[in-house]
């Protein structure tokens, strides 16, 4: 639960990717952080805000829980259908999951690019960019 | 009220819906816009059941007798809290519950006029001729002397009630608004109901409140009770925006509310709504001075 520092604090950290999903009117914003160990390459710690019900807090909750020690594959690995096992999720509350997933997703993505930008950063001139 | 319009509206007839402005309000100056000249009849609930806001009842009753219309109000909410005078209130035909009076559930009343209007009904149920034949069957005697009761009891406290509910709701409403920031009571500040109100809470959702104040029972505003996405119908044609929609709350005070009760209500809320702000990513956002409807959300 919580965050490393709002999105434009954590803008700048390339260690850290952001995922923000939903929206106020369908009444579930997820928005989850993840910090990765740059050696490693395994995500060291999560953290969740959300707004919405007590199935999409607990979602995003678990997918934090979930994301700790695993490598960026892994964790794209979690599926929605996982979430909704281990909470019991009733049908209505699937979208939740879903977007628990999405978040996952996202914060990865936005770790990759963050990463990809900052190598071509260092790399010394010349040298060819990360594909 | 919607789904016997949309009922009749199948069968061939013409039905015109009304929606308030932003105070939540059906005047008579919107109903006279709304009729056409072969108007038969005017529904209109007496006060809402989501938002507690007083229609123009009475005058919509003069209204539709001028013009020679059948007047029904359904006053689920406001009959047993205040008092009904279908005489002077222009109504020709009243509908009203028993499990929102105190009465015994599933008994339910209609008023029908016999004179100056007569109204004449037919059936729903053929047989019986229970009822002077507007119901066949039985009548469930215990249920008509225990909604006559409720009604004793409720005209003789609905003045000392009233007057105390609404203090017990000022109480809750300044507490709650002071306490916490971006907090909207939805409908029309002062015609409304005594004994309910609805709140939204910014940057915090209903349901995810409810389940953070557990002691309290009460109603997420929001219609969104789970299968569909959609917020409150209601609070929607009041303007009220769609984040602050899934927002809010409905809560009501009864005959046996006391003030303690009220203080603890009070102070629930105002935990959970801090809790889940410090949970919330829109809320980080309000503060950061981030406007929330300027951000192309994802769609989902």
């Amino acid at each position: 639960m919580g965050n490393f520092g709002t999105t434009s604090e954590v803008k700048d950290r390339t260690d850290i990717g952001v995922g923000l999903v939903g929206a106020p009117e369908c009444g579930d914003v997820m928005q989850l952080q993840i910090q990765v160990d740059e050696t490693t390459g395994k995500i060291k710690d999560a953290k969740f805000k959300c707004f919405g019900c007590g199935s999409a807090i607990a979602s995003s909750s678990l997918a934090t829980e979930w994301l700790k020690d695993r490598t960026l594959e892994e964790g794209l690995a979690i599926k929605n259908t996982e979430i909704v096992e281990e909470l019991s999720l009733p049908p209505v509350k699937i979208h939740c999951s879903v977007l628990a997933e999405d978040a996952i997703k996202a914060a990865i993505a936005d770790y990759k690019t963050k990463h990809a930008d900052a190598s071509m950063k260092d790399a010394p001139e010349g040298t060819e960019k990360p594909s | 009220m919607l789904d016997p319009c949309n009922r009749l509206a199948k069968e061939g007839f013409d039905v015109s819906f009304l929606e308030p402005g932003e105070d939540g309000i059906i005047t008579r100056e919107m109903v006279e816009g709304a009729m056409r000249e072969y108007t038969i009849l005017v529904s209109i609930m007496w006060a809402n059941n989501e938002i507690g806001t007083i229609n123009e009842i009475p005058e919509i009753g003069s209204l539709c007798h001028d013009r020679g219309v059948v007047f029904h109000t359904d006053a689920t909410q406001w009959a047993g809290k205040m008092p009904v005078d279908v005489k002077a209130d222009n109504i020709d035909l009243l509908s009203m519950s028993g499990h929102k009076i105190y009465g015994p559930k599933g008994v339910g009343v209609l008023y029908v006029r016999r004179r100056r209007p007569r109204v004449r009904l037919q059936a729903l149920v053929d047989g019986g001729g229970q009822e002077r034949g507007f119901r066949p069957g039985t009548l469930n005697v215990t249920g008509i002397v225990g909604m006559g009761k409720a009604c004793e009891i409720a005209k003789a406290e609905m003045d000392t009630d009233r007057e105390r509910l609404y203090t017990l709701r000022k109480k809750l409403e300044d507490r709650v608004t002071a306490e916490l920031g971006v907090v909207q009571i939805n409908g029309h500040p002062e015609r409304r109901l005594p004994h309910m109100t609805n709140i939204s809470f910014g940057f915090v959702e209903g349901e995810g409140l409810m389940m953070a104040c557990k002691d309290i029972a009460m109603s997420s505003g929001s219609a969104c009770t789970s299968a569909s996405l959609e917020p409150s119908y209601v609070l929607k044609v009041l303007g009220v925006g769609d984040d602050l929609a899934h927002s809010s709350l409905r809560l009501s005070l009864g005959r046996w509310t006391t003030e303690e009760e009220v203080d603890f209500a009070a102070a629930n809320i105002i935990e959970g709504v801090t809790k889940l702000r410090q949970l919330s990513p829109l809320y980080d956002m309000h503060n950061e001075g981030i406007d929330i409807t300027k951000i192309e959300w994802g769609a989902h």
